[in-house]
């Protein structure tokens, strides 16, 4: 019993320890001319979808959950929006050469098709963000269109 | 007790391990840069970096046509290293800045076959195949290769290759001969 306490407390220490550690936030009060809603002529249902189900990760600008400022919750979150961000950022969309959006229209296409993004351990907490066959569907047209017209 | 040993041990352990991953992450940069320093020197000769590309580019593609996930991964990453060790100086600046965009973009999907399974790895096939293309059409190439295409996958896709046999990467042994060669670049 004993040895069960001393691993209690020394679990909830490091549990209280890692709280002090900090974390970088994703958060911009601007969006940039750059961003991909200002430069294409986005549909407003596909607007919010993307706000909704991609912007969180993809964006300079993340909705934070209420646990995000739990460690090692946050860390989670810092390291997947931080990989986010560097495979895809809809803010600085127009930054891209036409080459770079074409590459990244069609990876686009291709996670929704395949159902590989949102990620799983996204749409469980935010079930919002699961795009329904119509949606994909819509989306994909819209994408596939955009990159048509590159 | 004997318990609370264990897990004070196991801690240390892992603190101990994460300092030396640490310091390996430090090592490995400094090595990288040496060995930028090092590639830049001994790049005097650009078109023998583009005929490095090319290599790797047939040896991922052969992987490809095997269906062998893991080397194709492992020509990825090589790839990636061929790539960024591409010395473009020679070029005017405006092919410099096509050539810049290639690479940035090809290296992103050589980097993505180098981690993911072979669907993932074709489908990125893909692209780098066009941006390979892209850049053979301006660095040229000392040997004949032909451009070859499959009309069936992802609506059509080519891919470059040394030899006028059509072995095709996209569906491997499944339709290894489904394909023609479109264009011969000399």
């Amino acid at each position: 019993m004993k040895i069960v306490k001393i691993i209690a407390i020394i679990l909830l220490v490091a549990f209280v320890g890692i709280q002090f550690i900090p974390t970088t936030r994703n958060q911009s009060d601007t969006v940039p001319s750059t961003d991909f809603m200002l430069v294409n002529n986005v549909p407003e249902t596909i607007q919010k979808k993307l706000q909704v189900s991609c912007y969180d990760c993809h964006s300079n600008n993340t909705q934070y959950p209420w646990y995000n400022k739990i460690q090692p919750v946050a860390w989670f979150l810092e390291d997947h929006i931080k990989e986010g961000k560097a495979e895809l950022n809809f803010n600085e969309w127009d930054s891209l050469s036409s080459r770079r959006k074409a590459s990244k229209l069609r990876s686009i296409i291709k996670q929704i098709e395949n159902g590989e993004m949102p990620l799983d351990s996204y749409t469980l907490i935010h079930s919002e963000a699961t795009f329904t066959e119509a949606e994909a569907e819509e989306l994909i047209n819209f994408i596939t269109q955009l990159k048509d017209s590159l | 007790m004997k318990n609370l040993q264990m897990s004070i041990a196991a801690m240390l352990l892992l603190a101990v391990s994460f300092t030396n991953a640490q310091e390996k992450e430090k090592m490995n940069h400094d090595h990288g840069d040496m060995k930028m320093d090092h590639s830049k020197m001994m790049n005097k000769n650009s078109d023998a970096k583009a005929e490095a590309i090319l290599s790797d580019y047939f040896n991922l593609k052969d992987a490809l046509v095997a269906d062998d996930t893991k080397k194709a991964a492992q020509s990825g990453t090589k790839l990636v290293v061929s790539l960024r060790a591409f010395d473009m100086d020679s070029y005017t600046k405006e092919q410099q800045k096509e050539l810049a965009d290639i690479i940035e973009d090809a290296a992103e999907h050589a980097e993505h076959i180098s981690e993911s399974a072979i669907d993932h790895q074709r489908e990125h096939f893909k692209t780098l195949s066009k941006d390979i293309t892209d850049m053979v059409a301006i660095t040229g190439t000392k040997s004949t290769l032909y451009e070859q295409f499959c009309p069936m996958y992802d609506k059509g896709s080519a891919w470059l290759s040394t030899s006028n046999e059509v072995r095709n990467p996209y569906y491997g042994s499944k339709m290894l001969k489904c394909g023609k060669v479109q264009k011969t670049i000399q």
